[in-house]
């Protein structure tokens, strides 16, 4: 009981990573919203890689595609890509200062980005603006909160 | 500390199954018609997600009217009445002028023009990413929604249903890459065909010849053309013509009327579907004195 709870606390964080990223917000700031379930992802795949690996990433992509509504598979995609990186050198990253930690977030979400920007031009023929970077730079100024709530949680509840 | 991937495939072979299963997704859901019944079933699967997502904002505008002082509410009551008394003097008008708009078509042979039934429905999430511009209502096929039906609101049209769950829905706007709608200059009656180039604030005519005559400032309306969308609509104005020799057509952008980015409710039409008259509880509000008599 109590193990699977701890376990489900992993979920909890990602679902509320997803409302999050639905949650209505007025228009002035929309451009701006970090992607929350990547940077949630990236913690746990980081902090626990038997726990979270390709297979969550790539669930939680796919369910981002369904509630974003772009074409489904192209964060699934994204998704797994960023999630193999982290995932390939998590004992590096973690010894890393949470700065550097950050500007490493910072050029995984910006290839995540472009990434899906790829995939949305070859199957839509979207236009590239530069305001669609924006959530890279608030990603980057998120993630050490992000990091430091995630950890203590992590230990207060002993998940491992 | 635990050995990590003792168990299971390796990592490379993971992200090869992922990237194997994403490919065979986008294909799936881009190229095969198969897509709108999974995504209608996927969207009826989320759409829980989303009211909760929807909560905080709800229970912000829940409290500021809440608190709104009687006064304010008092004067905004008082508008309200003004504007549906202004409203339905020019409705009373509308319907003779249909009517006779009606008669004159017939004398012409042509059809008339058909009125639809409408349903409004309040949005759970406009979800724009920058690559796709759509919005989640919250009606569905329970409320009788189907897919391909137009969505308006008081100041122009928004979009189109793609995919519907038994309680919510999802909707194309005009400014999504992928939507493009049939338009009519009011001015000189030329068609033309405005698609989303994935800005909430502009669409382009496409195809238009140099010669075209078409000035910053003009009146887009629905067409009726494609089918999808009842004639007589409007749907943006023209703000930008560039006449570039060196281009194959005329530059053309046009600002939609509706605010794409502030949507919070949308009337749902079904243009083949026999006129629904006003509400008579409506008409027996603005009347009491009416109804006393009886």
């Amino acid at each position: 009981m109590q193990n699977s709870w701890r376990f489900l606390y992993i979920h909890l964080t990602l679902l509320l990573a997803l409302l999050l990223n639905v949650m209505p917000l007025p228009a002035a700031v929309k451009l701006f919203r970090p992607d929350w379930p990547l940077l949630v992802l990236c913690y746990w795949v980081l902090a626990l890689p038997h726990r979270a690996n390709i297979g969550t990433a790539f669930m939680l992509g796919f369910l981002v595609d369904v509630m974003v509504g772009t074409v489904l598979g192209v964060n699934a995609f994204g998704y797994s890509v960023i999630c193999f990186v982290v995932a390939a050198n998590h004992l590096k990253i973690r010894n890393f200062s949470v700065l550097q930690q950050s500007l490493l977030v910072g050029l995984l979400l910006a290839l995540y980005h472009l990434l899906v920007f790829w995939l949305s031009h070859f199957l839509t023929g979207v236009y590239f603006r530069a305001a669609y970077l924006w959530p890279v730079l608030t990603g980057m100024i998120v993630w050490p909160y992000i990091f430091w709530f995630l950890r203590r949680t992590r230990r207060q509840f002993k998940i491992q | 500390m635990k050995p990590f991937f003792d168990r299971g495939p390796s990592l490379p072979l993971r992200l090869f199954i992922a990237l194997l299963c994403s490919v065979g997704l986008i294909t799936l859901d881009h190229y095969t018609d198969s897509s709108v019944q999974l995504r209608s079933y996927l969207t009826a699967t989320v759409s829980p997600l989303f009211y909760l997502a929807n909560m905080p904002q709800d229970m912000v505008f829940g409290a500021s009217e809440q608190f709104m002082s009687q006064q304010k509410l008092i004067e905004e009551n008082n508008r309200l009445r003004d504007t549906l008394l202004l409203q339905n003097g020019q409705l009373q008008r509308l319907q003779f002028l249909q009517q006779e708009n009606d008669k004159l078509r017939a004398l012409l042979g042509a059809n008339p023009v058909t009125e639809g039934q409408r349903l409004i429905a309040e949005v759970l999430a406009v979800y724009s990413h920058p690559f796709s511009h759509q919005i989640v209502l919250n009606k569905g096929s329970n409320d009788g929604v189907t897919n391909g039906q137009p969505i308006i609101d008081n100041l122009g049209v928004l979009g189109q249903i793609v995919s519907v769950g038994p309680t919510s829905s999802r909707a194309l706007l005009i400014a999504d890459n992928t939507h493009a709608i049939s338009v009519r200059v009011e001015r000189t009656g030329l068609s033309a065909v405005a698609e989303g180039i994935g800005q909430s604030d502009a669409l382009r005519l496409i195809h238009l010849p140099h010669s075209t005559d078409v000035e910053v400032g003009d009146r887009l309306i629905t067409s009726g053309l494609d089918g999808v969308f009842p004639e007589g609509y409007p749907v943006a104005r023209i703000i930008k013509v560039q006449r570039d020799a060196r281009q194959p057509f005329l530059q053309v952008l046009a600002e939609p009327y509706a605010k794409l980015d502030r949507i919070r409710y949308a009337l749902l039409v079904w243009p083949h579907r026999g006129i629904s008259n006003i509400d008579p509880q409506i008409l027996e509000e603005m009347h009491p004195s009416e109804q006393g008599q009886d």
